[in-house]
C-alpha cells in the first residue's frame, strides 16, 4: 500500500505482472475513487468552460465526453481531465493529486461567469476494463445499467439515478467506469470479483496506460509544459473563442516546438523517467515515463525530444548508452502491438 | 513472512551468500524479491571479473524500479545464472534456489563474518 494524495492506495494486490495481463486479456477493475468528481452547473456553465479549457465542449453532445488540458496564463497543463457534458450541467473528473491546485483555479476564473462549482466528493468509481469488461459488468446489472453498458458508444456515458456509467478508460481496451455512490461501490466490487474481474493496483494502471501511450500527469507533462510538448495538440481548438494559454500555444506552434514521442528500446535494461536520450545530432532529450512492457516483452518509454525526432537514439542507462527506436504511441491497443516507427 | 534459510548468511543490502568450499554463490533475498515485484531484467557482472565486498556487481530491475546487487564477498566472479537473461522471474519464483545471480571465488573467507547470520537478518527487516 501507498499514500497517494492522502488516499491508501496498492502497488498491487497480488503479481503486477498478472494483473496486466488481465486487463488485456479478459477483465480488470480499478478502484479509482480517489479521482476528483467536480460539477459545473448554472447558466454560464458553456461559457465558463470554454474560457477555462483548452478543448472546447461544443465539440461534443450531451451524453458525451470530451478530454482536455486546463492551461495557465503560459499555456501550461494544470491538469488534464474528461467532462462529461450533460444536458444542463457538466462534471469533470481531475487528478487527485492536483486537486487543491485545481478548485483554487477554477474559482479563481469563475467571476464573471455565473457558475455553482461542486465537488462530489461523496462518489466513488471504479474502472472495468478488457475484452470481456463490459460483458461481465452488464451480466451483474439490470435494466437501464445493464443496457448501457452494452450500448454505450466509445465515449458515451448515461445515468440512471446517482450512477453515470461511461465507455472510457486509461488502459487502452475496452471497458467502463462507473461513479456511483461508495456503499454502491463496495456492492459492485464484491459482484465482480465473484464473477472473475481481476482487482488491479496502481502499478498495472501505470503499465497499462503507458502502453495505450497516455500521458500521466507530473510524468509526462505539468505546468511548465504545454499541449504541444505533450502530444495533446489533438485536445486543442484553437478557434477564435478566447481560453485561458490561448496566445503562447499559438506562439509556439509558430515557433515550433519539442515532441512527446514514444521510444522502444533496443538495448539492455529497462527505459525508466528522467534518463537522458541522446539524438545522432548530438542534441538530447528526456524521458518522461519508462517501464517494461508486459503486452510487448520490452521496455517502452514516453520522451521529450527535440522537433521532428525520428529513427535511432540511445538512452544513457547507467552510463552507457543503449540503442532505441523512435515511434509514433500508442504502443498497444486492444490487446494488440499497434506502435510504427517513425 | 519471508523464508530465512538459516544455513545462509546474509547482507544488509539484502544479498544472500552460500558458502560451498570457498565458492560463494549469491542471490537476493525472499524478502527482497517481494518488496521489488516482479522482476523483469537482471544485470549480472562478467565471469573473470574480480569484486571487493560491497562492491556493485549488478542490477536487478521490476516493474517498479531498479535496484543494485553488491557483491557480499571479495573475489572473482566464477559463474552467473544465464538463465536469468531470458527468466528473470527465476528469481521471484524461487530466490534462493533457480534465481541463483552469480558465484564468486572468495579470496578472503574473513569475509563472512562481517555477514549477517538469519536470525541477524530477520532482526534488520522486522525493524525496516
Amino acid at each position: 500500500m501507498v499514500d497517494f494524495g492522502g488516499w491508501d492506495m496498492p502497488i498491487n494486490y497480488g503479481s503486477q505482472i498478472e494483473e496486466h495481463h488481465a486487463v488485456r486479456q479478459k477483465a480488470g477493475v480499478f478502484d479509482v475513487s480517489h479521482m476528483t468528481v467536480v460539477e459545473v452547473a448554472g447558466s454560464g456553465a458553456r461559457d465558463y468552460l470554454r474560457h477555462l479549457l483548452a478543448n472546447d465542449v461544443d465539440r461534443v453532445a450531451p451524453g458525451r465526453a470530451l478530454y482536455s488540458g486546463m492551461l495557465n496564463d503560459r499555456g501550461g497543463v494544470i491538469d488534464d481531465l474528461i467532462v462529461y457534458k450533460r444536458d444542463n450541467d457538466y462534471r469533470l473528473v481531475v487528478n487527485c493529486a492536483t486537486r487543491e491546485t485545481d478548485l483554487a483555479w477554477m474559482e479563481q476564473h469563475a467571476g464573471g461567469f455565473a457558475v455553482d462549482i461542486r465537488e462530489r466528493a461523496d462518489l466513488a468509481m471504479l474502472a472495468i476494463q478488457g475484452p470481456e469488461a463490459r460483458d461481465i459488468t452488464a451480466g451483474l446489472l439490470d435494466g437501464a445499467r445493464a443496457e448501457a453498458v452494452q450500448a454505450l458508444k466509445v465515449f458515451g456515458f448515461a445515468e440512471d439515478g446517482e450512477w453515470m456509467i461511461a465507455r472510457t478508460g486509461y488502459t487502452g481496451e475496452d471497458g467502463v467506469e462507473i461513479m456511483l455512490p461508495g456503499a454502491d461501490a463496495v456492492a459492485l466490487w464484491n459482484q465482480l470479483l465473484a464473477a472473475g474481474v481481476a482487482p488491479t493496483g496502481l502499478g498495472a494502471r501505470d503499465t497499462l496506460r503507458l502502453e495505450a501511450g497516455m500521458n500521466l500527469y507530473g510524468n509526462d507533462m505539468d505546468d511548465s509544459i504545454t499541449p504541444w510538448e505533450a502530444n495533446m495538440g489533438w485536445t486543442l481548438v484553437l478557434n477564435d473563442r478566447d481560453f485561458i494559454g490561448r496566445q503562447p500555444l499559438l506562439n509556439q506552434q509558430e515557433n515550433g516546438h519539442a515532441e512527446l514521442v514514444g521510444l522502444v528500446l533496443e538495448g539492455k535494461g529497462v527505459l525508466r523517467a528522467h534518463q537522458k536520450v541522446l539524438m545522432p545530432n548530438g542534441e538530447e532529450g528526456e524521458i518522461t515515463s519508462g517501464t517494461f512492457s508486459p503486452t510487448l516483452g520490452k521496455s517502452i518509454a514516453l520522451a521529450r525530444l527535440p522537433a521532428g525526432a525520428t529513427g535511432k537514439v540511445d538512452v544513457e542507462i547507467r552510463n552507457k548508452r543503449q540503442p532505441a527506436q523512435v515511434v509514433k504511441a500508442p504502443f498497444v491497443r486492444n490487446g494488440q502491438a499497434v506502435y510504427k516507427a517513425i | 513472512m519471508s523464508e530465512i534459510p538459516a544455513e545462509l548468511r546474509y547482507a544488509s543490502s539484502h544479498e544472500w551468500a552460500k558458502n560451498d568450499d570457498g565458492t560463494v554463490t549469491v542471490g537476493i533475498t525472499a524478502h527482497a524479491q517481494d518488496a521489488m515485484g516482479d522482476l523483469v531484467y537482471v544485470e549480472l557482472p562478467e565471469v573473470g571479473q574480480v569484486v571487493a565486498a560491497g562492491d556493485e556487481a549488478g542490477v536487478v530491475e521490476s516493474v517498479k524500479a531498479a535496484s543494485d546487487i553488491y557483491a557480499p564477498v571479495s573475489g572473482e566472479i566464477v559463474a552467473i545464472n544465464e538463465a536469468l537473461e531470458d527468466e528473470p522471474e527465476l528469481v521471484n519464483n524461487a530466490p534462493y534456489e533457480g534465481g541463483w545471480l552469480f558465484k564468486i571465488a572468495m579470496s578472503e573467507e574473513s569475509d563472512l563474518d562481517n555477514l549477517l547470520t538469519a536470525d541477524q537478518y530477520q532482526a534488520q527487516i522486522e525493524s525496516e
